[in-house]
């Protein structure tokens, strides 16, 4: 049995006729080929299959595509904007916040839906929060600096608005 | 012409990783990324017994299934002569059994089906008909006669594979005879698994108009398993290509070759289709390689004054029903007699005796060289129960007794030659970070409070980056490792190397190897791996050994090139190339800095104008054999809090100081670092696999078996001391296992400490909360 679903992802619309009993995930790696998405236990223990439904982190291994029909989806593929990494990624980059790079985009979908809540979180506040989200390589002290270091930039970023387009034009120079 | 060192990145920079711009986009290439045209699905049916009989299996449902191609059984490989391989320990494996399963979730049979969800639908029409059998799960219990077998294969008829020892038996005894003291203690070093977040894989690729086999696979070691497919299936080597593409975590759970890519590559030469096969996390976490599973017995002897002397141990080793560890072929028990640790000590002597049990295959590492975290936690804690016997600080006794840094290289009781070291400095600065002294007097105000605190030491000496070569092999393949350097005319390069990456960040430290020593920007300079049709032959990463034997060989390689680049400058420079010298990244005439040429000049030069006398190109390979092992080592303190309503072990600090030699990227050794103590606190504290009688697994998914979270994990601090390597090339030890190696015992030990005035003298681990206040509980001192 198939239903016809259209799934709106990083802002474009996917349409498909799919079975019901297919996972998001599945629908976001293999309909809309967006393999950022990871698996990584298909039980809802270990966040690497995390992305944003309206907004808010869900772990796409546990929702059926059809339940996100009509939704908006984010993935770790919509983070980069214009050309610039979102400051997760800056973050993740600077800190050393990944090794084998296969949680972290999980992570960082989770750390961009807590950072519009917590602009100012502390460390604390930051390792609850991502305590659904399992690493086995950085041992999370860099993750939490990676995350810190997100928050301050876009606290900055907020205090001082730089205009996008002269950062573009600077950035073409250079 | 001044050279930028900082746009260099040479050695001892924090680089940030060139690997990052792939992964933080969502860019990586992990196994389940691939997709072929016309790729079809492969998924296992797996044994509920962990002991028994098939009567029969019948496929005939699962193939009217619209979408199922094909059901695999051991029958089917069985007539192809597949249905068995060779393990790495020279034992042998089924692939898929043809009459008797031996652990539960064993392969059984695959289905293979156009679709993910059609194939395990199909998995679950397969009928399989067991007759039970009754299993060997106690090791104890499978060495009495009476015992079932668990490989009535074999021609020797018990469940007892094989006996190892080291070191000077006569000698140990006759030191134990006269000894003051003899401290004993039994340790269970329990079955852990390294639960990588992405699990196992591959797309097996047969491509019937070339004959060629390609597999993608999730494999920390691509070549060797090229060669062990040649030799096994009679694919000619050249027609088999093995790509290891980005991968998700590995720490020794891809070094084994499992039973599923090997039916993925059966299945893709039969239909001639790409094979998917990508295992769940319950599958991974079943039946993949395990690691530990020691059952050990410990004595050492003492003077009274705390001078250790002699130390005897017998362990039993449970390694499941296949003997597939991943070993050096000569090393059943791994490195196991590197337990004499940092101490000196006259005699030691001590035996390992593999058991088969209904299990699935133990002994592979959980990021660890091979059997040093069993060695390292026994020696650790042992000091500690002398130190206590003795009523001694552990910290006395540890100094009292550590190799002098005078000592080295230092030839120890079981016949390792140990490089370099300097254990009491390293010590002395993790003392003087966490205010030992201090502690202690915290320690006993808390006591006289009633509250519980413990403060624990482990001063561990690994022993990581195995060759040499007349001591090391994989199946006979001896264990060098490789490097590959092409400099092109604008000067940029590219390396090449036999080991790959799991995480480790090779892609920018080796990069970075070849900027120190060539001089080219470290941005020039492009890292691949992986892929056997195109990277030198190599043995792979694990234990410790990818900057220890490829490291090197990326130096010499480099040092290859610049050698000849030394002719093409004197050249260049008009003058002989005697009279030129390597300095500042460039050459320059002796004593005449203003007359020099950069490598990118006479990377040129190479292409363009080269002496007549010199070949064309710029590159090299160099294929390396290290001299010796490196022996790394480091001084770990752990302060623990323990909750008397719980029982509850919170970490409160941990100090690890490291010496891995001279670094690389210091930003990268500290996620090593952290990653590793990280794999310690979590046997120490919440990861064990064990079975019930029936031989039924009791963790088979995340809600079981405790991976540390966020929460769980302190915020740890690191620092290091240096003390290079006198036999590799640029002085570096392996670092990627110290942490997990030094934590376990850090921890137990201050748990043992924080509960010894209620006589506590030992702790298994993982030490959960319901241990600990079993143990307050009977000892009056729980809350609530």
């Amino acid at each position: 049995m198939t239903q016809h679903v259209t799934i709106t992802i990083n802002g474009q619309p996917f349409e498909a006729d799919i079975e019901s009993r297919l996972l998001l995930v599945h629908f976001i790696r293999e309909v809309a080929n967006l393999t950022g998405t990871h698996i990584g236990c298909d039980t809802t223990s270990c966040g690497a299959c995390t992305v944003l439904v309206n907004g808010t982190p869900a772990k796409s291994c546990t929702l059926f595509a059809v339940q996100a029909d009509g939704a908006e989806i984010s993935t770790v593929e919509g983070l980069e904007q214009g050309g610039k990494l979102h400051p997760i990624q800056e973050g993740f980059f600077e800190e050393h916040g990944l090794q084998c790079g296969f949680c972290t985009p999980g992570m960082m979908m989770t750390s961009v839906a807590f950072l519009k809540d917590h602009p100012n979180p502390t460390d604390e506040e930051i390792r609850r929060a991502i305590s659904g989200n399992l690493c086995r390589c950085t041992g999370y002290v860099n993750i939490v600096k990676s995350i810190q270091y997100a928050a301050k930039k876009m606290r900055d970023d907020q205090a001082a608005p730089t205009p996008a387009p002269a950062v573009t034009e600077a950035e073409a120079v250079r | 012409m001044s050279t930028d060192a900082a746009a260099i990145g040479g050695m001892g920079r924090s680089i940030k990783r060139k690997e990052d711009a792939r992964f933080l986009r969502g860019k990586g290439r992990y196994i389940d990324d691939f997709k072929l045209p016309g790729m079809v699905y492969m998924d296992i049916v797996r044994s509920p017994y962990a002991h028994a009989t098939i009567k029969s299996i019948d496929a005939t449902k699962a193939l009217a299934l619209p979408g199922v191609l094909a059901v695999i059984t051991g029958k089917d490989l069985d007539a192809a002569g597949l249905a068995w391989m060779p393990t790495l320990m020279s034992d042998k494996q089924m692939v898929l059994p043809v009459d008797r399963v031996v652990y539960q979730a064993q392969e059984v049979a695959a289905v293979i089906a156009t679709e993910r969800y059609i194939a395990a639908d199909g998995v679950a029409l397969v009928e399989v008909d067991y007759e039970p059998l009754p299993p060997v799960i106690d090791p104890f219990k499978a060495l009495e006669p009476d015992s079932p077998l668990v490989r009535p294969d074999r021609d020797q008829k018990t469940n007892h594979i094989w006996h190892w020892e080291a070191g000077d038996a006569a000698r140990t005894d006759q030191i134990f005879q006269s000894a003051d003291v003899v401290v004993k203690q039994d340790l269970y070093i329990p079955r852990i698994h390294v639960c990588s977040i992405e699990t196992c894989g591959c797309v097996a690729s047969f491509d019937k108009v070339e004959g060629k086999l390609t597999i993608y696979m999730t494999t920390q070691a691509p070549h060797a398993i090229r060669t062990v497919y040649s030799l096994v299936t009679g694919i000619p080597e050249h027609k088999i290509r093995i790509v290891s593409p980005d991968i998700g975590g590995g720490f020794g759970g891809k070094v084994p070759v499992y039973p599923g890519y090997v039916i993925a590559s059966v299945a893709s030469i039969t239909t001639g289709l790409p094979v998917k096969w990508i295992e769940d996390r319950s599958e991974n976490l079943q039946a993949d390689s395990f690691a530990r599973d020691y059952h050990i017995s410990a004595e050492l002897a003492a003077k009274s004054d705390g001078t250790m002397q002699a130390l005897r141990v017998k362990t039993l080793a449970d390694h499941g029903a296949f003997d597939a560890a991943a070993n050096p072929s000569k090393f059943p028990a791994g490195l196991y007699s590197i337990i004499t640790g940092s101490y000196t000590l006259e005699a030691a002597h001590v035996e390992v005796d593999g058991v088969y049990t209904n299990k699935p295959p133990g002994g592979v590492a959980y990021r660890c060289s091979f059997r040093v975290t069993e060695a390292v936690h026994t020696i650790e804690r042992m000091v500690d129960t002398l130190a206590q016997k003795l009523q001694l600080d552990p910290a006395d006794v540890r100094m009292k007794n550590f190799i002098p840094p005078d000592a080295f290289p230092y030839k120890s009781a079981t016949g390792w030659e140990y490089d370099s070291g300097n254990y009491p400095a390293a010590l002395q600065k993790a003392m003087d970070k966490i205010d030992y002294a201090g502690l202690r007097r915290e320690q006993a105000e808390k006591r006289a409070r009633g509250e519980l605190m413990g403060i624990g030491i482990s001063t561990f000496t690994e022993i990581v980056g195995a060759g040499p070569s007349h001591t090391f092999d994989i199946l006979g393949i001896k264990m060098f490792d490789s490097c590959e350097i092409r400099v092109h005319p604008t000067g940029s390069a590219i390396v090449r190397i036999g080991v790959q990456t799991q995480g480790q960040g090779h892609e920018t430290t080796f990069a970075q190897i070849v900027a120190e020593e060539l001089g080219l920007p470290v941005d020039n300079i492009t890292v691949e791996h992986g892929d056997t049709d195109t990277a030198p032959y190599g043995l792979g990463t694990y234990a410790s050994r990818s900057t220890p034997t490829a490291g090197a060989a990326t130096a010499v390689a480099s040092r290859k090139i610049r050698e000849k680049a030394k002719k093409i400058a004197g050249h260049l420079l008009e003058v002989s190339p005697d009279d030129v010298e390597w300095v500042d990244y460039k050459f320059q005439v002796k004593g005449v800095p203003g007359r020099s040429v950069t490598m990118k000049d006479i990377a040129f030069a190479a292409y363009t104008n080269f002496p007549q006398d010199v070949e064309a190109g710029l590159e090299a390979v160099d294929y390396y054999d290290p001299p010796n092992l490196t022996f790394p080592f480091g001084a770990y303190i752990c302060v623990v809090d323990i909750d008397r309503g719980t029982g509850a072990v919170k970490i409160r600090r941990f100090v690890a100081v490291d010496d891995c030699g001279n670094i690389i990227n210091p930003m990268i050794v500290d996620g090593q670092i952290h990653g590793g103590l990280t794999m310690g606190m979590a046997p120490a504290l919440f990861e064990a696999i064990t079975y019930d009688e029936d031989g039924n697994i009791q963790q088979s998914n995340f809600m079981d078996y405790l991976l540390p979270t966020a929460m769980e994990t302190p915020v740890w601090e690191t620092d290091k001391t240096v003390t290079p390597s006198p036999h590799h090339p640029f002085g570096a030890k392996g670092v990627g296992e110290s942490a997990t190696v030094g934590a376990p015992p850090a921890i137990a030990n201050a748990v043992v400490d924080a509960l010894s005035h209620l006589g506590v003298t030992h702790l298994d681990i993982p030490i959960t909360p319901w241990k600990v206040y079993a143990i307050l509980e009977a000892h009056g001192v729980a809350e609530g």
